[in-house]
């Protein structure tokens, strides 16, 4: 979904080199975050979306308003950069939903987890291109990679496998999502047995 | 000590139990079948009993109800599983426990579906109900719980069936179809003539509802109507290969934890410790003070479940 490479500010990066440290959430200290937002192409709409953010105390940072991209619902996505305390960013984001802005991804890091999953049954008859759509759509889930394989062309069962990138926590949802739109195309989902990134 | 057994259900289980239990010092005073029975308070003879049943589809001359209302102490029940009322396993294990004698089950179904109703009868009874060898074979997965305390395993996960184990390794390992590889396990004994309990999870399933079962301890109890249930023949060989370029593959998995009990086709790493290969089993603990715990060997087969029968028979002592 996003091809443009914006670098996420990773302030705890270097809690991961070392081991031996207990892991720490944090605290009080501001992050960045990232918030990938869906507007409507109408006058005022990117400033309604920005209003919750700045009531709710996030400071912004950046904004990426990506003009000559739509989206596939033919939306103009917005990427924003927020700066806030961890606790208050769940709060901003329930903001923006309250304000009807549609939030695609938000996060401290723009992807928490990956997930991989395969998709079996007849994939390519059953539109492929909206199942992915659909996938991303419903959920904060982006597709970080595909691969097909329907060795016997579009006439018996194919499979798919989908790496998908989420936001911590999220990976229930985002299967329930699947799971949904696989039942009302027949598709079979096989999921990994550890629902975290390895 | 040694302990009288009546052994109903005379399959390669039942037949093993009879074999093997002199090896543990037991003497088998009764065997039944669907059809007939042979009762010998000195203990029946195997061999002449085994050819009879060859020869003539009988173990002798009685009647089945003989054998429940033989002299034994512990009535061993290893005929095969049924759904929904568990019959007729189910009036064997109360028509010992009604006699206050123990029982010892290797069929899933009394287990399974109908838990509440046999530790109820359990508890009006002098008897004890004993079934290690409805989960696992040979694996000692219940008396490893009992053991550790149901109340410190919160999760148990793996691979409970061969047949579909067997099957789904193979796909990967040859890249072939699902019914070639089930044509070959037929060949091979490995897979029944009509598959579906295997491959359609049901089997598994029993597994992980009996774990469920054992695991909630009283405060929950589960039947197959509770489990969440997806087999493996949809799965096309093309999934196999694409979960191996990513360095994983697809086991029919099962899970009893806090959330109920699911078996369905997993992706799993290649080396994780719960992939099996063959007709392998493993159950993967959740410990609360003590990480995982695995647990694995032969889950199916006469001899192997009997030493599971065998076990049990002597924790009676």
């Amino acid at each position: 979904m996003s091809d443009e490479a914006v670098s996420t500010p990773d302030a705890d990066a270097d809690t991961d080199t070392d081991v031996t440290d207990p892991e720490t959430d944090g605290g009080e200290r501001p992050q960045t975050h990232t918030i990938r937002l869906e507007l409507v192409d109408k006058p005022g709409e990117l400033l309604s979306a920005l209003r919750p953010i700045a009531e709710n105390g996030g400071n912004l940072l950046s904004i990426f308003h990506e003009r000559g991209n739509l989206t596939p619902r033919g939306h103009i996505p917005v990427e924003v950069d927020v700066e806030c305390p961890p606790d208050r960013f769940e709060t901003i984001v329930q903001a923006l939903r309250d304000e009807g802005v549609n939030v695609i991804q938000a996060g401290a890091e723009r992807y928490g987890e990956e997930l991989t999953l395969l998709l079996v049954g007849d994939i390519v008859d059953t539109d492929l291109s909206d199942t992915l759509r659909r996938i991303e759509s419903s959920t904060d889930a982006t597709l970080a990679d595909l691969s097909l394989s329907a060795p016997d062309g579009r006439g018996s069962a194919s499979s798919a496998r989908l790496r998908l990138a989420t936001r911590t926590g999220r990976t229930d949802q985002v299967f329930d999502h699947v799971r949904a739109i696989a039942d009302e195309k027949e598709l079979n989902v096989i999921e990994p047995l550890v629902e975290v990134a390895e | 000590m040694s302990l009288r057994l009546a052994v109903v259900g005379v399959g390669a289980v039942g037949r093993s139990v009879v074999e093997l239990a002199p090896d543990y010092g037991h003497v088998v005073t009764a065997v039944a079948d669907s059809r007939s029975s042979a009762v010998d308070p000195d203990g029946i003879d195997a061999d002449a009993t085994f050819e009879r049943k060859e020869r003539e589809g009988v173990v002798g001359s009685g009647d089945p109800a003989d054998a429940l209302a033989a002299e034994y102490d512990v009535l061993v029940e290893a005929t095969p599983t049924t759904l929904g009322d568990a019959e007729p396993g189910f009036s064997h294990v109360r028509a010992a426990l009604e006699r206050d004698r123990h029982v010892v089950l290797a069929n899933k179904g009394p287990v399974a579906e109908r838990y509440a109703d046999l530790r109820a009868l359990e508890a009006e009874s002098d008897g004890t109900v004993q079934f290690e060898a409805a989960v696992g074979g040979a694996i000692p997965i219940l008396s490893t719980i009992a053991d550790f305390g149901p109340n410190q395993i919160t999760a148990a996960r793996g691979v409970l069936n061969g047949t579909a184990n067997f099957i789904l390794s193979r796909m990967a390992a040859e890249g072939l179809g699902y019914e070639h590889v089930l044509a070959e396990a037929q060949d091979l004994g490995v897979a029944e003539a009509d598959p579906a309990f295997d491959v359609d999870g049901t089997d598994a399933a029993l597994k992980f509802v009996i774990l469920a079962n054992v695991l909630s301890d009283g405060a929950a109890v589960y039947s197959l109507d509770d489990a969440k249930v997806e087999g493996i023949r949809s799965i096309p060989a093309s999934a196999l290969d694409l979960a191996a370029e990513d360095g994983r593959t697809v086991r029919l998995i099962g899970e009893a934890t806090a959330d109920g009990v699911r078996v369905g086709p997993r992706l799993v790493p290649q080396h994780d410790a719960l992939t099996v290969t063959g007709t392998r089993n493993i159950v993967q603990f959740e410990t609360v003070h003590a990480g995982q715990l695995h647990l694995s060997g032969r889950g199916a087969g006469g001899p192997e479940t009997a030493t599971a029968i065998l076990s049990d028979v002597s924790r009676l002592e």
